[in-house]
């Protein structure tokens, strides 16, 4: 026997990325949301600007986020609940290690989700660059 | 646990007989020949993980002790009002020192020490995939410390606080104080990121055949976590001292209003280091009690999937966070609202971790012991200072509280909480590993109480003294402020805590001569690393097991005998080399083996020639400095010569239970490809720190980049793109000339690379210089000679290794099928191209669209 031999379920799996995909996504929201607002503020309203026009960016990027985040959660749901087994997925099978990746991408993915509403509700309170 | 109808076992099982005892005695004499650690002076040239990890470990220690004494003495100072122990100068002094070294002297390295011991052993792994690396890394960090902490005895050391804000740290301070803070901490930083790529290879790809990521120990989720944050964090610290060190140096005006340059760009690339690093600190002592825990409870941890998802989670959004030590700079109120969010949401799954230990505990039944005491001590003192933390989290109330004794006691909550107890649990949980001793029960309960006690006397009462407006970092305060008691009863606290540490130090290192050896696994834990015999081989393991499940001590039936008998795999040395298994980072497949390397004073020898670089520079004695950086490349060019990539006697070898692996492995399925892809995300994002302070000025100034543009210019930029981008299709030509094994195409391609490369290396430095653009007078032409001259040096750096690479294949140490080398710089020039198209899209576009 040789290496190659071995099942190669893995190679066609997503790799441990895709664990990463629900926190990126909030990152890339995080960033834009907090790029637009400064550059929005500095280069063009000045400090007692309004801020309309990042707040209705900010609305546009949540949405996108928000369905990003949704379709990767409810992606790593469906892994998690694939087959007959429950919690706590620590079976020593490629299937197993599966749900258990689709349980991370899942919990992950709502965190994510968590802290996109929790940044998205700033610009419903603040209305100017103040 | 239902199994799956159609599951697919593919397990394999030990051999079902042991091997005869004469048989077993040969593998067991040859293993530890292998593995010998050397004796006598050559000691010193061991490179073994449980030698270097132990070193590293006790020097973060003894900088521990040094920064704890430095306290006290600031203690002493505090006692009473208008007290003159220690002169304003040297009270300035002992804070950055304490901060500075506490943090990079001992919270972040003995993270990285305490893994270094015990990663390989978690993993069943003979060593990590570089053990020179490691030993580069403990040696550059013990020279860096000993600079920085040496400094303060000859009344030299840094004074700006340990995040060295400009211009307190640039126009303000003429010493030498700031750059030994800036190369020394450059220097240990660089250490940092080695041990990342050794920790994020290691544990991806030495896991033992059959740990898949489901059952991979907690411990070794968080130090992946961590060690990928390191790869984002540090950097923006790296090229925040670069531009500093710059500015001290050669009067390049980044943070110098006066040039156009910005104090608040410091802060910001400090805080996006400073944040992520507080959770980099926490996550690995957390994951100590996620060890901990179910070992004493003798149940699996409860929600491990969460457990897992509390790492990644906080490792993400803890980069959110760096905003929220700048809330007072006067930021518009919208994005101190964005950073306030996420500081709220990060208390999320720091949260969910501590509520999956209480269930574990709850669910099981706790055996009393001392690493369980101070796991429980460490919970109680981070869950108050993540309650403050909360608290800071929101702007108003941080308004109030900003840079007083109120933030003094929150993070020091959070630090001795988060990592200073759970690293003591985890001293008395682990150190039978070490020495094959236990340390007494009786001096962990005395020490434990008296330092919990301290700790709460010295810092509970400093939120009181800081909410009564006492600032942080004043040397002295007024008699009638109504300070007096507060900071009284804090420095009898500090010196209980003091008394707590004393003495569990001297349980430490006290003398164990008679103590009889711990039993084997005395803590009955389930995890691979108490797979040890006490006291241990150098081997890391007997032989290397196939894994079935989370706590397999617990669940593998015969699972030490099978171990210890050599009916697992590699349970031989037959060549008496150093060998490991690589696997697959998914399913820990067996994917090739590994040799490692053995002792060597390489390692030490490159730390210290390297070091000579920054300690010279420190003195701008930039002769003697470039001549130390010369010598470093003529070491680390030897080490890789002589000790990489080298072509194995045999394509394959047979590694027991049936199994034969290649010996050797480029491109993707390598640890080497691996670790180059992974230092260069780190240099990445230094780079892209550099680009954010171009982004950074633009938004703070009408006129960044200047209306007309002076310089670069377009012409010189868009040359150099053009040589580089044929430079890098030279470079993949090279690599598929030699994989055909057509040797004069290959050396052809890499000529023509050599000379197409420096040739863009000048285009991109010739845009800035014949736009006659001085970096000295404002900030603009500052960064982009900055962002030219980068790319210079890296590109400098790949033509050195197209050289290395014609060497190679010259010497016959590179062929068509053994070509480690050609790949890993191809892939370096990847990223070389990506930097510098950016900068070139950049420097020459940007000023037409601004």
């Amino acid at each position: 026997m040789n290496a190659n031999s071995f099942s190669s379920a893995e190679a066609r799996d997503p790799t441990l990325w895709v664990l990463t995909i629900s926190p990126i996504v909030w990152a890339v929201h995080f960033l834009l949301s907090y790029g637009t607002a400064a550059v929005w503020c500095a280069k063009y309203a000045g400090p007692a600007g309004s801020l309309w026009t990042v707040r209705v960016a900010i609305l546009v990027y949540t949405a996108v986020a928000l369905a990003a985040i949704g379709l990767t959660g409810s992606y790593g749901y469906a892994a998690h609940r694939r087959g007959a087994a429950g919690l706590p997925h620590d079976d020593d099978t490629p299937e197993d290690r599966r749900r258990f990746m689709g349980f991370a991408t899942f919990l992950l993915s709502s965190l994510s989700a968590v802290a996109v509403i929790y940044a998205a509700l700033v610009p419903l309170f603040v209305e100017t660059c103040q | 646990m239902i199994p799956d109808a159609g599951t697919t076992r593919t397990d394999v099982e030990p051999l079902a007989q042991a091997p005869p005892p004469a048989i077993q005695r040969g593998q067991v004499e040859r293993l530890l020949r292998a593995w010998k650690t050397p004796t006598g002076w050559r000691y010193w040239s061991a490179v073994n993980n449980s030698e270097v990890g132990l070193w590293y470990t006790t020097a973060t220690f003894i900088f521990l002790l040094f920064a704890g004494v430095l306290a006290l003495l600031m203690r002493v100072q505090l006692a009473a009002p208008n007290n003159d122990f220690l002169s304003a100068e040297l009270y300035n002094q002992a804070f950055t020192v304490h901060g500075s070294a506490m943090m990079f002297l001992f919270a972040i390295p003995v993270f990285e020490a305490i893994a270094v011991m015990f990663l390989p052993q978690m993993l069943g792994a003979r060593d990590l995939p570089f053990p020179r690396l490691s030993a580069f890394g403990f040696w550059a960090f013990l020279i860096g410390g000993i600079f920085l902490s040496g400094s303060i005895f000859f009344d030299a050391a840094p004074r700006g606080g340990w995040f060295m804000y400009p211009p307190l740290t640039s126009t303000y301070q003429s010493g030498i104080g700031p750059d030994i803070w800036l190369l020394g901490f450059s220097f240990i930083e660089i250490a940092a990121i080695a041990a990342a790529v050794e920790m994020i290879v290691g544990t991806l790809q030495c896991r033992p055949p059959g740990m898949r990521v489901n059952l991979m120990p907690l411990y070794a989720w968080y130090i992946l976590v961590a060690s990928a944050m390191i790869l984002f964090a540090f950097p923006p610290l790296i090229a925040g001292s670069l531009l500093l060190e710059v500015e001290r140096a050669f009067h390049w005006p980044f943070f110098d209003p006066n040039g156009g340059g910005d104090p608040l760009l410091w802060q910001h690339l400090f805080w996006l280091f400073g944040h992520p690093e507080v959770y980099i600190i926490f996550l690995p002592s957390v994951a100590l009690i996620a060890m901990i825990v179910p070992t004493f409870t003798r149940i699996p941890i409860v929600g491990y999937t969460w457990v897992v998802l509390a790492a990644i989670g906080t490792g993400f959004i803890s980069f959110g966070l760096w905003v929220h030590h700048m809330y007072t700079t006067g930021l518009p109120g919208v994005s101190l609202g964005l950073f306030s969010a996420a500081s709220e949401a990060v208390a999320i799954p720091t949260g969910v971790q501590i509520f999956c230990f209480l269930a574990t505990i709850a669910a099981g039944r706790v055996t009393r012991s001392v690493p369980m005491l101070y796991a429980f001590g460490a919970l109680v003192i981070f869950v108050l200072g993540g309650l403050t933390g909360v608290m800071v989290a929101i702007v108003p109330f941080d308004f109030q509280a900003h840079d007083t004794f109120f933030v003094v006691g929150h993070f020091h909550y959070v630090l001795i909480g988060g990592a200073l107890f759970p690293i003591f649990a985890g001293a008395y949980y682990f150190f039978p590993l070490i020495n094959g001793k236990g340390l007494s029960e009786r001096l962990g309960r005395i020490g434990f109480w008296i330092a919990f006690a301290g700790f709460n006397i010295a810092f509970l009462p400093m939120h009181l003294t800081g909410l009564r407006g006492m600032p942080r970092r004043v040397f002295t305060y007024p008699d009638d402020l109504g300070l007096n008691a507060l900071n009284l009863i804090s420095t009898i606290g500090a010196f209980i805590l003091a008394g707590g540490i004393a003495v569990i130090f001297w349980d430490l290192f006290r003398p164990k001569g008679r103590q009889p050896y711990s039993p084997r696994n005395p803590w009955k834990a389930g995890t691979l690393e108490w797979l040890a015999e006490m006291p241990g081989k150098p081997w890391g393991v007997r032989s290397i097991p196939e894994i079935d499940s989370r706590y397999p001590l617990w669940d593998q039936p015969n699972f030490e005998r099978d171990v210890d008998e050599g009916r697992f795999y590699l349970p031989d040395a037959e060549e008496e080399q150093r060998e490991t298994i690589v696997t697959s980072p998914l399913d820990a497949r067996p994917e090739y083996c590994l040799r490692l390397p053995g002792p060597s004073f390489i390692p030490l020898v490159a730390a210290v020639t390297t070091g000579g670089f920054f300690v010279f520079g420190t003195f701008y004695q930039w002769t003697l400095a470039v001549i130390s950086l010369v010598l470093a490349l003529c070491v680390i060019v030897y080490w890789l010569w002589t000790g990489t990539a080298i072509v194995p006697e045999k394509p394959e070898k047979n590694v027991g239970l049936g199994l034969t692996l290649p010996l050797y492995a480029s491109g993707i399925r390598s640890v080497s490809w691996w670790a180059m892809c992974i230092t260069m995300l780190a240099l990445f994002s230094a780079f892209m720190s550099l680009i954010f302070g171009y982004f950074f000025f633009w938004t703070r100034h009408e006129d960044f980049p200047p209306d007309p543009s002076p310089g670069p210019g377009q012409f010189w930029p868009l040359l150099a793109g053009a040589l580089l981008l044929a430079a890098w299709g030279s470079t993949l030509v090279a690599r598929n000339r030699n994989r055909a094994d057509a040797a004069g195409g290959y050396y052809a391609s890499l000529a023509a690379a050599i000379v197409l490369a420096a040739g863009g290396a000048l285009a991109l430095l010739a845009g800035p210089y014949f736009t006659q653009l001085d970096p000295t007078t404002h900030v603009y032409p500052a960064t982009v000679w900055l962002l030219a001259s980068w790319n210079g040096l890296l590109i400098g750096v790949g033509i050195i290794m197209y050289l290395y690479c014609i060497a190679r294949r010259a010497a016959g140490r590179m062929t068509a099928t053994y070509d480690i080398d050609i790949a890993n710089v191809t892939l370096y020039w990847h990223f070389c191209m990506l930097m510098a198209a950016i900068t070139i899209g950049v420097i020459a576009g940007f000023p037409l669209v601004a």
